[in-house]
């Protein structure tokens, strides 16, 4: 056991002591809010300059009356289409909006002529515009009133109540929806990232053959946990300091644009104090120290089990160029989780959301989408002991490949080998 | 009388091959093994059960009279044929590191790395890391990893191989000062000559089984054939019976070496008086098998 902690130590201090780490724990906190702040400056910056847009309308039905709006000035021609055309290109106009005498119950034929291709929110503002105009063409013609219609016009909120823990509460799904998916992501990330450095350490290992001497003073099996275990703790020591840094940068932020995050808080309930309250309890209502609890949980659960399974792919190799067809079958049931999550996000409780929150390969991505909405008591207790089960297993058969694997060397390993390997004694 | 180490009736069998058949061994205390043998015999199978990186199928190891456990581990050093160290390690750490694995203590650990750095006349290296070293300087931490526990049973796996000249003597000398201070040592190689002066007990090993084992000099002795080597001046007529001139060649002009063998009964003396009545005497040994040729010997016998 003291052997396991003294493995688990190098594995520890050889990785945090690295520049690498180092750089990566470091920028990685200043990096995100830096794009999301870049970005953000971006989209301010344009949707500020953008300038109105002059277009010219031929209007054959006589019938448009188009007002200047937000993006458009409008200047009508004279003329058939042809004609308004070539005035379109002597001009320097944005575009030229045809609008040909069109049957009120199935208008068409419009067009927008423009020298480059128009943007996607240009054009939908633009339809928008010309639905209106028909709309209202429609009601006149059928002498509705515009008052009468509003009137008519009825809003109704569904609150949505869960009631699964025998006590009525109210839900958010958005909320549920984000929380999930954030942290489903997280885990598939690690997982990844993490069990990566397993394989590569292992590689290393084995090509600097410095294993045969370690592993005649300790369990090959030893050596496999101290090093997925070491790895473990690097990350959650990684992830720790991120939280830390982020969380200052961000409030360095917040002051140094004069922004007081308190003082914001107050205006927003002054606006509208009973939404503010609102969304407060909802917030409450999502059982963050119960998604903390599983999140960790299926975290540690769901490295294990492929943190194993990466270290078996690196014993089995000489190279990581080597690693990549064994990586395949590894990457396909957390493609999947994370392909599925969209789905379950959207139906928490459908038989495609069970089943993969129950398999240990899918679990650790899949269930984090699910507990923000509920998830009954007996099937997150079925999905965590088989995610124990898997891992247990996992470890075994990985054990298994690992202690034959690491003293192979310059043998062509397949898939038929590693079968022998777990078989053999 | 106890040994260091008792292998009895080792096997371990591979999916389709035998590693080894039925090999036992012993060695006695303060000795210097030699575990010879060619390449693919199964010298490594063994090397490694004792270390316990694998388990014999069938058999026993006995070390200092107790079964092979965890325990032995402290007292065992091992530099395996296939080598090597941390790259980005340092060497005190690395040092540190592989002799607490070996259960010493972290002060232990660090005094006896302190001491050997020092006594190899490498304590300045101490903070630097392992890539950063040449070949030699790695070769001579290696070699500091495999004794830093002072271990009574040293285990060498093709010592040699891909250590430089000056490295290797340096290998030799301490492990002939490790064996006065009580070690035990053994020696595993293919290259047969490289060893024969260093070991005093040999066991051969062939085809995963052991063909030959015992005392270097009594092996040698059974296998003497009573042949001569003689280097003189001026011919010799063979005339006497009893002396067998199984080569003769001429190294210059009226200068020739022959090699002679007498029959029983007959002594080293009375060749030698014939060749003095004959010829002018430059050179008289007796031509002792190599440890190769015995080994070929006995190959070809089984």
């Amino acid at each position: 056991m003291s052997k396991i902690l003294l493995i688990i130590q190098r594995e520890f201090l050889s990785r945090v002591q690295k520049k690498s780490f180092l750089l990566t724990t470091i920028l990685v906190p200043l990096i995100f809010p830096a794009i999301f702040g870049v970005i953000f400056y971006f989209m301010e910056r344009e949707e500020s300059s953008a300038e109105m847009k002059t277009v010219l309308v031929l209007d054959e039905s006589q019938d448009f009356d188009l007002n200047e709006d937000d993006n458009f000035r409008y200047i009508p021609v004279d003329g058939d289409l042809d004609h308004a055309k070539d005035v379109f290109n002597e001009s320097s106009e944005y575009g030229l909006l045809y609008i040909p005498e069109y049957d009120l119950e199935n208008p068409r034929g419009f067009a927008f002529y423009t020298r480059s291709a128009a943007s996607i929110g240009l054009i939908s503002d633009l339809n928008n515009t010309m639905e209106e105009m028909i709309r209202k063409k429609k009601l006149e013609a059928y002498s509705v009133d515009e008052e009468l219609l509003d009137r008519l016009r009825t809003n109704v909120n569904v609150t949505t109540f869960d009631v699964s823990e025998g006590q009525e509460k109210e839900s958010n799904q958005g909320l549920a929806f984000g929380v999930g998916y954030i942290t489903g992501f997280l885990i598939y990330i690690f997982m990844f990232a993490y069990g990566g450095q397993v394989m590569q350490g292992v590689i290393e290992e084995k090509s600097n053959k410095i294993v045969e001497v370690i592993i005649s003073t300790v369990k090959p099996f030893q050596l496999m946990l101290g090093k997925i275990l070491g790895v473990a703790s690097v990350g959650l020591f990684q992830v720790l300091i991120w939280i830390v840094l982020m969380g200052t940068v961000f409030t360095l932020v917040m002051a140094f644009f004069g922004i007081d995050m308190t003082e914001n808080m107050s205006q927003t309930q002054n606006l509208s104090n009973e939404d503010a309250q609102e969304v407060m309890s909802l917030v409450s209502q999502i059982p963050f120290t119960r998604v903390a609890l599983t999140f960790i949980f299926y975290f540690l659960g769901g490295y294990l089990l492929y943190g194993a399974l990466f270290a078996a792919v690196g014993s089995a190799v000489d190279t990581p160029a080597e690693a990549q067809q064994f990586m395949f079958p590894i990457m396909i049931p957390l493609i999947a989780g994370i392909i599925g999550m969209n789905s379950v996000i959207q139906n928490p409780d459908g038989p495609l959301s069970f089943w993969l929150s129950v398999i240990p390969f899918t679990s650790p991505i899949v269930m984090m989408g699910r507990i923000a909405y509920g998830v009954p008591a007996w099937e997150l207790a079925l999905s965590m002991v088989l995610l124990i089960l898997g891992f247990l297993a996992t470890t075994w058969v990985a054990g298994r490949i690992y202690r034959i694997g690491i003293l192979m060397h310059g043998t062509k390993v397949n898939y038929k080998v590693l079968a022998k390997w777990i078989r053999m004694k | 009388m106890e040994y260091t180490l008792e292998a009895k009736n080792i096997s371990k069998y591979y999916s389709g091959h035998v590693a080894l058949e039925d090999v036992s061994i012993s060695i006695p205390p303060n000795s210097i093994y030699g575990l010879l043998g060619p390449n693919g015999a199964g010298k490594t199978t063994l090397i490694r059960i004792i270390n316990q990186i694998i388990e014999a199928d069938k058999g026993d190891v006995i070390i200092e009279g107790k079964k092979l456990n965890p325990d032995h581990i402290s007292i065992i050093g091992y530099l395996p044929e296939e080598r090597g160290l941390y790259k980005k390690m340092k060497v005190g750490e690395q040092l540190v590191y592989l002799g607490r694995l070996r259960n010493m203590s972290k002060a232990d650990a660090i005094k006896k790395s302190r001491y050997w750095t020092k006594r190899l006349e490498i304590d300045d290296w101490w903070s630097r890391k392992i890539e950063d070293l040449s070949k030699g300087m790695a070769q001579k931490i290696q070699f500091i990893s495999t004794v830093l526990n002072e271990p009574r049973l040293i285990i060498l796996d093709e010592p040699f191989s891909g250590f430089d000249p000056v490295n290797a003597n340096l290998i030799k000398d301490e492990i002939f000062r490790l064996r006065e201070n009580g070690s035990t040592v053994i020696f595993s190689t293919h290259r047969m000559e490289s060893v024969e002066e260093l070991c005093d007990h040999i066991a051969l090993i062939n085809k995963s089984q052991k063909i030959l084992e015992g005392e270097k000099r009594s092996i040698k002795n059974a296998y003497r054939s009573n042949t001569f080597i003689v280097e003189h001046f001026g011919d010799w007529s063979n005339g006497q019976a009893g002396f067998e001139t199984l080569d003769k060649k001429s190294l210059s002009e009226n200068h020739f070496q022959s090699t002679i063998r007498i029959a029983e009964g007959k002594s080293p003396n009375e060749l030698l008086s014939s060749l003095i009545s004959q010829t002018e005497v430059h050179g008289f040994t007796e031509k002792i098998p190599t440890i190769n040729e015995i080994f070929i010997n006995k190959v070809k016998e089984s």
